[in-house]
This record gives structure tokens, C-alpha cells and sequence, in this order.
């Protein structure tokens, strides 16, 4: 039986100065580069395939099979390119991760890099958490120090350099390509595919690009075995997963169990929604995915089976509203931060987060008609499935899914001619007791 | 190419260079070249940006581009201290937009101006990736968790009076172009202060702990030295 969380990525984030060498050492670090060494790349690239790793970045790609397509008879270099842009609304697991254990990031790049025959890795790190970039500095350096990064390391002739490169503000550089815009000194603009990265990625070069959390999990995989990792979370969505917790919730926070965990259990564990407050609506992935609401508070949070409740498991990020959180306010602000971010290459995303900004902002105020609701979802069915990536679809669902959930409250604006509620009494800070 | 052509000083033309020679392709370097530039000139300035063509054997326009492009670097000249509210959804719901206008009126400032002592730069961000320790402020990119208008109005008063400020899962603030040269990747040796992790960052392994629920690992089976 498996327990009800599994801190596997979290499990030592709770020991002293655990972003330090010794810290990690003493844990029994870096044991996964000799177990690699001894392998071999190709047997790596297998076990990563057999434990059912999937893409821990939001789409859920199989990891191992992601690596399987880099071309060994291209002879241009390869390379690894960790995405720690790390912006999607809600989604806050890398960067602690990184903050807390950088080694157990720096490990699972050398071994994946390994695996992919790359001499050369980078950490695409947003540039907005200073001291997580130190500390993943002082990792770096201090792996180098230790012969785990350099030339010939632990004397099995294979060499790495691991770049730590700071990005400079932009959602929009999370996206695979546009990050290898970012990462290549240009404007953050998506890429035409094919090619794929695997084929033509940095310098044009084969590429692989995950997550921070997918490459962290690597290590485990290696010591603890493949079959360890598969016997986690459900049949198609296997292992450790972490899952963030935020809003109106007794405790939010980090908190790493198998895939396939439900909300409620989730909501429980954290002591419930905050005192004489109940859950009103969701994301289970980020603001890119379509809300959910209390009726699906039992749905496994594996990738089917959210997929199947109409929304996505993304990266994990549950963002809670309770009922004194107006919906309308929620989207309107999510859809100026997708016009914000938009990069601006295709019209339908760029002209169309405008227009959906515009009608929205109309009805928060009350001043739209109920057209103005038939307005809107034509409008985002003119955005999704015809943007040039997804960062358009993912602006249409927060309002497709909360016209769905919750059409009377946007007619609500209408009727009351503004907002009906006060939003004083969602802040974290409202006096205890009183009352919207 | 090798001698300075402009106001930039002699190190940072070498900095610059060496930021560049990290790549294997030297235009990789142009975004931390670019935080150099805000470090050393409190901005991106247009000799910045020459500075940067120059070494890259690019045009200033191509240049100009990409400073355009990317949120975090600024033409207008930024205080010691850039003080980001985050108003996206979440932390807007949890007190973001009250943080927000309190610190305007309290510092007289509309979205990303400077206050007039020149010591604040007051700007409203998206989503920073602590959404569990709402509503958040960052303060030269330092996490300040769990705000309230109070608590953010009495960071910023100390911060205007010299008095030191820690972040709350980091160190004692440093000024914003002290933060830039580390985007830069120069590092400023202080990765070792702060905590390991926020509190909330531990809630989850805190309750496995109590419980005794761990993922069936050799150390967590204690089989690991
Ligand atoms: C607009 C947009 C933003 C994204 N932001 C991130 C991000 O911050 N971090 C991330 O790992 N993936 C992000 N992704 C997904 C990446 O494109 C890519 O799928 C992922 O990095 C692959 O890694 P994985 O297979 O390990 O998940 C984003 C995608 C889009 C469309
Ligand atoms: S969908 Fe938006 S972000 Fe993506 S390429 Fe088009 S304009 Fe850029
Ligand atoms: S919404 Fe403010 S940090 Fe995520």
C-alpha cells in the first residue's frame, strides 16, 4: 500500500542547510551518477521509459520516450535545457525545490544528460528569485568542486558544463521554444514546429527540454529502481508528483503524493478550507486550465482522469476560491495577465486577448448585455485551436469554464450594475469573524 | 573591438566579454549581458545597449529588440530598491490590490514610477511562483510572503530609513543593482543565508513526518547511510 503522500523531491527540505554539498552528501547525493556510469546511456533512457515518467511541466509528455527521439547519429552536440521559468499562475513547486535541494536538480541534469549524450546543459532560470539563482549558483560550483561536473567525471570519461542562465521576465519564455529564443539572446517568440527541438533545438541542434520536477525525479528513479517509481500513482499517470496548495485554505502549501490524490483528500489534509468558508471553484493546474468546482472534488488528480472532468492536470497548481471570491474578477484578472504576456506573433492571441479583456472588463462593471456572454465564447472560439502556441488556448479557459460553471454570476453584475461583492472579505488579512 | 568606445568603464567591457565567452554561441549571453548593463548603469542606457551590440557583433536595433521585449529591464531609471506587488489573480484575491494602492498613496507613485527620494520603485508583477504564501511582495526579487498592507507600508518606511530588511525566505536585502550583477552571474557569496525552506513550503512533508508516511525509499527506510 502505498502512503498517503510519499515526500520523495520535499524529503529533505526539512534538514539543516539542505542546499548545501555536505547536506546532500550526507543523504547519500549523487549516488545515481556512478549507477548511471555503470549502465550506460541507452540503459538510463530505458529505465526513465519504464518507471512511466511523464513530463512534470504541464503537458505530461513520457520523459523517456522525449529522450528516445534525440537523433544519436546527428553528429551536431546535444543538449539539455531545464525549464525553470516557472510562471504558469499558481504553479510554485520548482522554485522551492530549487531553493531548498539546487543538488538534486544539478544530479538529475547530469544523469539525463548523460543519458542523451549532452556535453553541454543549462538551467533557463526565471530571473525574478534572486536567491534562488544563488543558490543554484553555489550548487553548480560547488558540483564542479566535487568532480560531479567538469571533465572526466568520477573518472568514466564523460564531461559536462552546466550553465545557470537568468531570464529576464517573460510567461511567455516557459513555452519550450520560446525559451530556446530566450536562451539564444532573442525575443522570447515561439518557434514553428516541425523541426522539434529533438531535431533542431538550441543552435539548431538536437535538444531536449524539461521541467525542473521531471529532471529532479531522475536520481530516484536510478537508485530506487523503475518498478519503485511505477508502483506510484495510477495506471497511466505513475509516480510522485508534487501538489501545490493556495488560496483560501488552512494551510497551504507543497505537498508531494502519487498522482492520482483527490482534492478533497488534499483539502483535508491541509485542516480544510479556512474556518466557515467553503471551496467555490479551482484550477488544477495552473489559471490555464479550465476551473473546476466542489463537484469535482473527487476526481483522481492523474492526467486522464481530469482530462476526462473537462479541464487538466497541468502542473499540479490547485488554486482554491472560496464563495466570497468573485469569479468574474478572477477571469477578468487572468485574461489581462494572458493580454500582458502575449507575444505578440499571431493575431488571434494577440487581438484577441485585447478584444476578451475589453468585454470582460465591460461586464465586471456591469455595464455589458447578456450578449455580451455569447460575445466572449465566440471570441475565444476564434483564439483556441488557432494561435500559434498555447499560451492563447490556455487565455479562453478561465472564461469558456467559468461561463459554464457560473453564468449567473456574471449576470449577477448585470442586474446589480457592478460587482456584487466585497473584496475585503477574501483578503488573507480580513478581521477574524467578519463577514462579506 | 578590444578598447572601450563609450562611458562604460574598462570592467564592465570585460565583464561584458566574459559573460559572452560562458557560450558556446556568444549571443546566449545577451540577457544576462543586459542585467549587467541595469547593474552598472541603474538602467538599460542607450551605451548599454551600444556596449552590448559591440561585443556581440550585432546591431544596437537588434539589441534594442530584446531589452524591449523582457519585462524586467527598464529605461527609466530604477530606485535602490524595486518593490514588485503581485496583483495576479490569487494574491489579488488574497490582498494583492489592497497592498497595491496602499503602497501608491504612501508613496505618492502611480505603477512603475520611483518615489521621490529616488529610493523606491513601486510595480505591480504577475504571479512569482509563491501563490502558498499570499498575498506576495518581492523586494529586488527577494521573497517578502504572507504581506499585509501594514506589514509592506512598514518594510518600504524602514527600507526609505536605511534600517536593515530581511527577506522572508532569504537574506538581508541587498540594492537592486547589487541584485542585477548577480542575474548577471556574478555571484554575491550570500546563498548560504536565509532558511532552507518557508513554512509553507513544509507543509506537506510536516504531516507525512507525523504520520509516518514516507515513499518507501532506502533512506527513508533508513538503509541509507
Ligand atoms: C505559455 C506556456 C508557458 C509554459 N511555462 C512553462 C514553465 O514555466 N515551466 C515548464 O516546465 N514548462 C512550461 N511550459 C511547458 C513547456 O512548453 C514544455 O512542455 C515543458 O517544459 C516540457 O517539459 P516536461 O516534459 O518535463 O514537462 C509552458 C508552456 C506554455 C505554452
Ligand atoms: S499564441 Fe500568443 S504567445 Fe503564442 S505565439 Fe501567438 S501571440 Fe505569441
Ligand atoms: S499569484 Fe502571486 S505569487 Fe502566484
Amino acid at each position: 500500500m502505498t502512503d498517503t503522500l510519499t515526500p520523495v523531491l520535499t524529503d529533505n527540505w526539512d534538514a539543516e542547510r539542505a542546499w548545501t554539498m555536505a547536506a546532500y552528501e550526507e543523504r547519500g547525493g549523487y549516488a545515481a551518477l556512478d549507477k548511471a556510469f555503470a549502465m550506460g546511456p541507452d540503459a538510463v533512457i530505458t529505465a526513465v521509459k519504464d518507471s512511466g515518467l511523464r513530463g512534470r511541466g504541464g503537458a505530461g509528455f513520457p520523459t523517456g520516450m522525449k529522450w528516445g527521439f534525440i537523433p544519436q547519429d546527428n553528429p551536431r552536440p546535444k543538449y539539455l535545457v531545464v525549464n525553470a521559468d516557472e510562471s504558469e499562475p499558481g504553479t510554485c513547486k520548482d522554485i522551492p525545490l530549487m531553493m531548498a535541494t539546487p543538488h538534486t536538480l544539478v544530479e538529475g541534469v547530469i544523469v539525463s544528460s548523460y543519458a542523451i549524450r549532452a556535453n553541454t546543459a543549462f538551467i533557463y532560470v526565471r530571473g525574478e528569485v534572486l536567491h534562488v539563482v544563488r543558490r543554484l549558483q553555489r550548487a553548480v560550483q560547488e558540483a564542479y568542486l566535487a568532480g560531479h561536473l567538469g571533465k572526466n567525471i568520477h573518472g568514466s570519461g564523460y564531461d559536462l558544463d552546466l550553465i545557470v542562465h537568468a531570464g529576464a521576465g517573460a510567461y511567455i519564455c516557459g513555452e519550450e521554444t520560446a525559451l530556446l529564443e530566450g536562451l539564444e539572446g532573442r525575443r522570447g517568440q515561439p518557434r514553428l514546429r516541425p523541426p522539434f527541438p529533438a531535431v533542431a533545438g538550441l543552435y539548431a541542434s538536437p535538444t531536449v527540454i524539461n521541467n525542473v520536477e521531471s529532471i529532479a525525479s531522475v536520481p530516484a528513479i536510478l537508485t530506487e529502481g523503475a518498478a519503485w517509481f511505477a508502483s506510484m500513482g495510477t495506471e497511466k499517470s505513475q509516480g510522485h508528483g508534487i501538489f501545490s496548495l493556495s488560496g483560501h485554505i488552512t494551510r497551504p502549501g507543497q505537498y508531494e503524493a502519487p498522482l492520482g490524490i483527490t482534492l478533497r483528500q488534499l483539502i483535508d489534509l491541509a485542516g480544510g478550507m479556512r474556518e466557515g468558508h467553503e471551496l467555490k471553484f479551482w484550477t488544477p493546474g495552473g489559471s490555464s486550465t479550465p476551473l473546476l468546482t466542489p463537484e469535482h472534488l473527487d476526481v483522481p488528480l492523474d492526467f486522464e482522469s481530469v482530462g476526462a472532468a473537462g479541464s487538466m492536470l497541468g502542473t499540479r497548481a490547485l488554486q482554491l476560491f472560496d464563495e466570497t471570491t468573485c469569479v468574474v474578477r478572477a477571469v477578468l484578472r487572468w485574461t489581462e495577465f494572458y493580454k500582458h504576456e502575449s507575444c505578440g506573433k499571431c493575431t488571434p492571441c494577440r487581438e484577441g486577448t485585447w478584444w476578451l479583456t475589453q468585454t470582460l472588463a465591460r461586464l465586471e462593471k456591469g455595464q455589458g448585455t447578456e450578449e455580451d456572454l455569447d460575445l466572449l465564447l465566440d471570441q475565444c472560439d476564434n483564439i483556441l485551436g488557432r494561435s500559434f502556441c498555447a499560451l492563447g488556448d490556455g487565455a479562453t479557459s478561465p472564461i469558456s469554464s467559468s461561463i459554464q460553471h457560473f453564468r449567473d454570476e456574471y449576470l449577477a453584475h448585470l442586474t446589480h450594475g457592478g460587482c456584487p461583492f466585497d473584496p475585503a472579505a477574501s483578503t488573507a488579512f480580513v478581521p477574524a469573524g467578519a463577514d462579506a | 573591438m578590444s578598447h572601450p568606445t563609450n562611458g562604460l568603464d574598462e570592467k564592465t567591457w570585460g565583464e561584458l566579454r566574459e559573460i559572452a565567452a560562458r557560450y558556446p554561441e556568444a549571443r546566449s549571453g545577451l540577457l544576462p549581458m543586459l542585467h549587467l548593463v541595469q547593474s552598472v548603469e541603474g538602467r538599460v542606457t542607450p551605451e548599454g545597449i551600444e556596449a552590448c551590440a559591440e561585443v556581440l557583433g550585432i546591431s544596437a536595433a537588434e539589441v534594442n529588440g530584446v531589452a524591449t521585449f523582457y519585462t524586467m529591464y527598464k529605461r527609466k531609471p530604477v530606485g535602490d530598491y524595486h518593490v514588485g506587488v503581485c496583483t495576479n489573480t490569487l494574491c489579488a484575491v488574497m490582498g494583492g490590490d489592497l497592498i497595491f494602492e496602499r503602497l501608491k498613496e504612501h508613496l505618492d507613485v502611480g505603477n512603475d514610477e520611483t518615489s521621490e527620494d529616488g529610493k523606491i520603485t513601486l510595480e505591480h508583477i504577475e504571479c512569482n511562483a509563491a501563490c502558498d504564501y499570499a498575498p506576495v511582495m518581492m523586494v529586488n526579487w527577494e521573497f517578502m510572503d504572507n504581506q499585509t498592507p501594514e506589514s509592506a507600508v512598514q518594510a518600504i518606511d524602514d527600507l526609505r530609513a536605511g534600517n536593515p530588511v530581511h527577506s522572508t525566505r532569504g537574506p538581508q536585502l541587498c540594492t537592486w543593482r547589487e541584485a542585477e550583477r548577480v542575474l548577471a552571474g556574478f555571484p554575491d557569496d550570500r546563498a548560504d543565508e536565509g532558511p532552507t525552506a518557508g513554512p509553507a513550503s513544509l507543509a506537506g512533508l510536516k504531516i507525512a513526518r507525523d504520520n509516518g508516511w514516507t515513499a518507501g525509499t532506502a533512506s527513508s527506510k533508513g538503509e541509507n547511510a
